[in-house]
């Protein structure tokens, strides 16, 4: 039985309010807080500045949508482009169904080179992350890590930033990749957890993101302009997802690069689409 | 359209508001919506199943995220739009005190408290977007509502005494 006179913990407290607990818990919760008026009167506080915040901003979707948000709009001004993706897309997937088709019989010996990407990354991955003293060959801070790697990979690499995931870039290294070379960043957060961006040329059309478990290591995998990207770290799906997301719309030719806080502004490491 | 795009269409309204509550700013706001809405067209291809409503949320928020790093970097003083100073004395004052005290939250727990208390997502649809763990999400939501109290405690009596 679940003791109803033991401290609430704060979690359980905002996970309450916010409507995260289980039956069993919410009735505990509810004993606790007839006892505890200092809980409750909080409760209470958090909850009117929730309703505040509602008042504040939940009319907003009774406006009518403005014409310049309008689906039918912001697609037909897209057409032109569309066409040309849309037929690009058409013309990769008859040539790798064609391809897939041919290869039946021997699905399991001849993997995508997208495979053979990720499959190199959670390699170089699960090599290099070890490495205490040598876990890079370049360091963040010198400034000619990123037009090393820009020319050996054949684009203009940019660094993304990974802050908002308490991860700080450290550095570089060349290797060798599927069709190129490659190059492999490595990022780590504060407590010491690490995560590794694979970049290097591919001959395939832009693919979806593809999700690889590899014992304790994920890899997240797509390609796009020409060039392969593989995010791989601690297998733990949502946060990778989450990473490759932030790294996707940071590619964005459209989207001003990222200066990392406390770096040059020519020390960043991503490709910018199209260029 | 298609089903794809049909989610996205009914996502529009909620993500305005979404982005009205970042920004704070009508304009700034639906161009983060255009924004995003053009990127998640473009990028289907990119979309694996799952919740078309949490993923237009992570793909605005990173936008938005993007957007406040750009503007940190040129430092343009933007006034706030005051199209609705006329409640700041009247009864919905505290309209006013909660748009104060979200705007000096850190982004990372403004995001939190707003896809919960606003948007109804869940902590694990919330860590999604945001790419971390529950527990950080929950320490954001609690960080972000120590400081709007403290801020709301401090300010409201001053404020009270100004009218």
């Amino acid at each position: 039985m679940i003791d109803n006179n033991s401290p609430m913990t704060e979690d359980e407290l905002h996970a309450y309010v916010d409507g995260e607990l289980p039956a069993e818990r919410r009735e505990a919760v509810e004993t606790w807080l007839a006892k505890h008026p200092d809980d409750a009167a909080l409760i209470g506080i958090w909850r009117a500045h929730a309703d505040a915040v509602r008042a504040r901003y939940g009319n907003i979707v009774n406006e009518p949508v403005p014409a310049r948000l309008a689906l039918e709009r912001i697609t037909r001004s897209r057409r032109s482009w569309v066409a040309i993706a849309a037929a690009a897309t058409i013309a990769a997937f008859v040539i790798g169904g064609a391809a897939g088709w041919l290869a039946r019989g021997a699905s399991a010996a001849a993997p995508s080179e997208m495979e053979m990407f990720a499959n190199e990354a959670i390699g170089a991955h699960r090599l290099y992350i070890g490495e205490v003293r040598h876990p890079i060959e370049v360091k963040a801070e010198e400034n000619h890590l990123l037009p090393w790697l820009s020319r050996r990979v054949g684009t203009t690499l940019r660094a993304p930033d990974l802050a908002a995931f308490d991860l700080r870039l450290l550095g570089g290294r060349l290797l060798p990749g599927v069709v190129g070379p490659a190059a492999l960043f490595m990022y780590e957060s504060g407590n010491g957890e690490r995560v590794t961006i694979y970049v290097s040329k591919t001959n395939e059309a832009r693919t979806s993101f593809r999700y690889k478990i590899d014992g304790k290591f994920g890899a997240l995998r797509w390609s796009e302009g020409g060039y392969g990207w593989v995010v791989s770290g601690p297998d733990d799906k949502p946060r990778l997802k989450g990473i490759a997301s932030a790294l996707y719309e940071q590619l964005d030719p459209r989207t001003p690069p990222v200066p990392a806080p406390g770096r040059s502004t020519e020390n960043q490491l991503m490709s910018r689409r199209g260029s | 359209m298609n089903a794809f795009q049909q989610s996205i269409e009914a996502a529009i309204p909620a993500l305005r508001r979404y982005a009205r509550a970042l920004t704070r700013d009508a304009e700034t706001a639906d161009d983060l919506v255009q924004d995003t809405l053009v990127r998640a067209l473009r990028s289907e291809h990119l979309f694996h199943g799952g919740a078309v409503r949490s993923w237009l949320y992570t793909i605005l928020t990173n936008l938005n995220r993007n957007r406040l790093r750009s503007m940190a970097r040129r430092p343009i003083v933007t006034q706030l739009q005051d199209d609705d100073a006329a409640d700041a004395a009247g009864p919905e004052a505290g309209g006013r005190d909660i748009e104060r005290a979200l705007a000096l939250l850190v982004e990372e727990q403004r995001t939190a408290l707003l896809l919960v208390v606003l948007e109804g997502l869940t902590y694990r649809e919330i860590a999604e977007v945001q790419g971390v763990p529950i527990g950080t999400v929950m320490s954001r939501l609690a960080r972000a509502r120590m400081q709007i109290k403290a801020y709301l405690d401090g300010e409201r009596p001053a404020l009270r005494r100004v009218k």
